[in-house]
């Protein structure tokens, strides 16, 4: 599997009224890691169910693997596996049933499929809660099972649907490590997240989506370049930003700037100029800011369903 | 982490038949652990026999013998419970991340809900048999011998089977498990309106049509037939040809409402 792992062309998608995906293209490299940055309902999860050959798409072409996802599902889902956003496991079994249940799955045979759920308990450091039920699990341990539950079979591409909403810092952070191992050995990551700093320190290039089409493209810094010069950010005496401007770097816009934020009167306030961030290049791409912290427990999406 | 990465993928394919016996083994599971529900599934038929002979049997056959009447009856109804919890448990499962996970894998994913049906069946075959434990102990008395005893052991199989596939196909066409548990209730209520309970000479002429022309009632009549040694005629005949037909729409249906689910939680 030289060159492209995923390719989108032209793809469109309604549910009714509703155009969800209007026109997306994208090349995903094999061996890469891709990570599809937008706010919630810009069509993130769309596009995965589409890759993935759970929903067909209306019109263009998505290849993966080399397979059509219309034309050869079945080649698309031996290559693939998904890691959705929510934690697609089973909460009635333990945590090793479902390894095993998957390997049985995947055509291993029983005896294989014990080793390979043995051998993922201890990669993922689940031991201590392989033979209880998912459903006692924290949010961090299901999410590693879910991810486990993916790597079974080992498949060259994985979808991972907002891997890390709604995680502790902590297990982000775990899960994040055990991508980038994942990302180093070959595997190729497709990635959906509405953290700009998650797809900063682990994608190799980042497409921002928003309300269903393609408004950027290219690699974080090339992102982070095209909002253009430098930030100038107003903090108070405790060092909390109160106001940032964003300028063209020029001396001119920088002067209006200092000029601007002087005339707020903060007490004790100190002025500071920086290179803008990824941030910065979303809110000018969007006209929105996204959450930049993680932290936040659980997504509209997850509440609504 | 190198078992993450190590190749291990099986070269060979996973046949339906691996596939589904994996969900059936599943599902058993599932009916396992959940304790309570487990508990009523045994429970509630034992009950209802108890109220069928001991409440209502006395005002409807004074002579006592209301059990011999009855039993048939209560086994159906037993199994009709039994099988809606089925349409619950696929419903969950539809609102649940885990099917779609297997619907992007290299396999026939719609045995999940095949998985559900066997482990309802089985679990139902239980419950049948404590009723007729049950039954046993309060006077029941059949008379038949070896092969009509596993005659009507098989018509009572095959009629959990139909509606188990039914109330499944009613979990894939709910919207929500609470949904599931209503629309299923609603099926539940075949059985009074046929001759399990009461002879349906008893009945006005209109709902005499309804209940001698519905599935309900060649079956019942087929397994009491069986069970005191006589020749059911031709009801065995309608008993397996509504069963038939109920399995083969009911499947056709699931079928299609799976495949039309992918994707939408």
């Amino acid at each position: 599997m030289n060159g492209t792992a995923i390719e989108v062309v032209g793809l469109r998608k309604s549910f009714g009224e509703q155009t969800v995906l209007d026109g997306i293209d994208l090349r995903v490299r094999s061996g890469s890691v891709f990570a599809l940055l937008g706010p919630n309902g810009a069509g993130k999860t769309t596009l995965i169910t589409i890759l993935s050959t759970l929903v067909r798409p209306d019109a263009g072409s998505v290849t993966v693997a080399g397979h059509d996802v219309v034309a050869e599902p079945e080649e698309v889902r031996r290559a693939i596996s998904v890691t959705g956003q929510s934690a697609a496991v089973d909460g009635v079994l333990t945590g090793e049933e479902n390894l095993r249940m998957m390997a049985r799955l995947s055509g291993f045979t029983a005896a294989e499929s014990r080793r390979r759920a043995g051998e993922l308990i201890d990669a993922f450091d689940l031991a201590a809660a392989a033979r209880k039920r998912v459903k006692t699990y924290s949010g961090g341990m299901r999410r590693r099972l879910d991810l486990a539950l993916s790597l079974v079979a080992t498949p060259p591409v994985i979808f991972l649907d907002e891997p890390t909403t709604g995680l502790d810092t902590r297990s982000r952070q775990a899960l994040w490590d055990i991508i980038q191992d994942l990302a180093r050995r070959g595997t190729t990551i497709l990635l959906t997240t509405q953290y700009l700093e998650e797809a900063d320190q682990l994608a190799d290039r980042i497409a921002v989506l928003d309300h269903g089409t393609i408004v950027a493209e290219g690699t974080a810094t090339e992102l982070k370049a095209r909002v253009g010069g430098e930030v100038v950010e107003l903090r108070d005496a405790h060092g909390e930003i109160v106001r940032e401007v964003p300028t063209d770097g020029s001396v001119e816009a920088l002067r209006d700037a200092i000029d601007t934020l002087d005339a707020l009167r903060v007490p004790g306030a100190s002025i500071g100029i920086r290179k803008p961030s990824l941030d910065d290049a979303f809110l000018a791409l969007t006209g929105q800011s996204v959450q930049n912290v993680p932290q936040n427990t659980s997504t509209e999406k997850e509440v609504v369903r | 982490m190198t078992a993450l990465t190590v190749p291990v993928r099986p070269t060979r394919r996973v046949s339906p038949l691996t596939s589904t016996l994996v969900f059936v083994g599943r599902s058993v599971r599932h009916s396992l652990r959940d304790v309570d529900a487990l508990t009523m599934a045994i429970a509630l038929p034992v009950i209802l026999m108890l109220l069928f002979t001991f409440v209502f049997g006395g005002a409807i056959d004074r002579s006592g013998d209301y059990v011999q009447y009855v039993v048939p009856g209560i086994i159906l109804l037993c199994a009709g419970f039994g099988a809606s919890s089925t349409a619950v448990d696929v419903a969950n499962d539809m609102s649940d991340g885990i099917v779609d996970r297997f619907r992007t894998m290299p396999l026939r994913s719609r045995g999940v809900v095949t998985g559900h049906v066997v482990a309802s069946l089985l679990r139902n075959l239980v419950a049948t048999g404590v009723v007729i434990g049950v039954a046993l102990l309060l006077g029941f008395r059949p008379t038949a011998d070896v092969a009509q005893w596993i005659g009507a052991l098989a018509i009572v199989a095959l009629f959990i089977l139909a509606i188990t596939w039914l109330f499944a196909a009613i979990g894939l066409a709910a919207k929500s498990p609470t949904a599931a548990s209503g629309y299923g209730f609603a099926v539940l209520f075949l059985p009074y309106l046929s001759s399990a309970f009461v002879p349906t000479d008893t009945m006005p002429d209109w709902l005499r049509w309804v209940a001698e022309n519905q599935p309900i009632t060649p079956i019942i009549e087929t397994i009491r037939a069986l069970l005191f040694g006589r020749d059911p005629g031709l009801d065995l005949w309608w008993a397996l040809g509504w069963c038939a037909l109920i399995v083969a729409a009911a499947y056709v249906w699931a079928a299609w409402l799976f495949r039309r689910s992918a994707g939408r939680r």
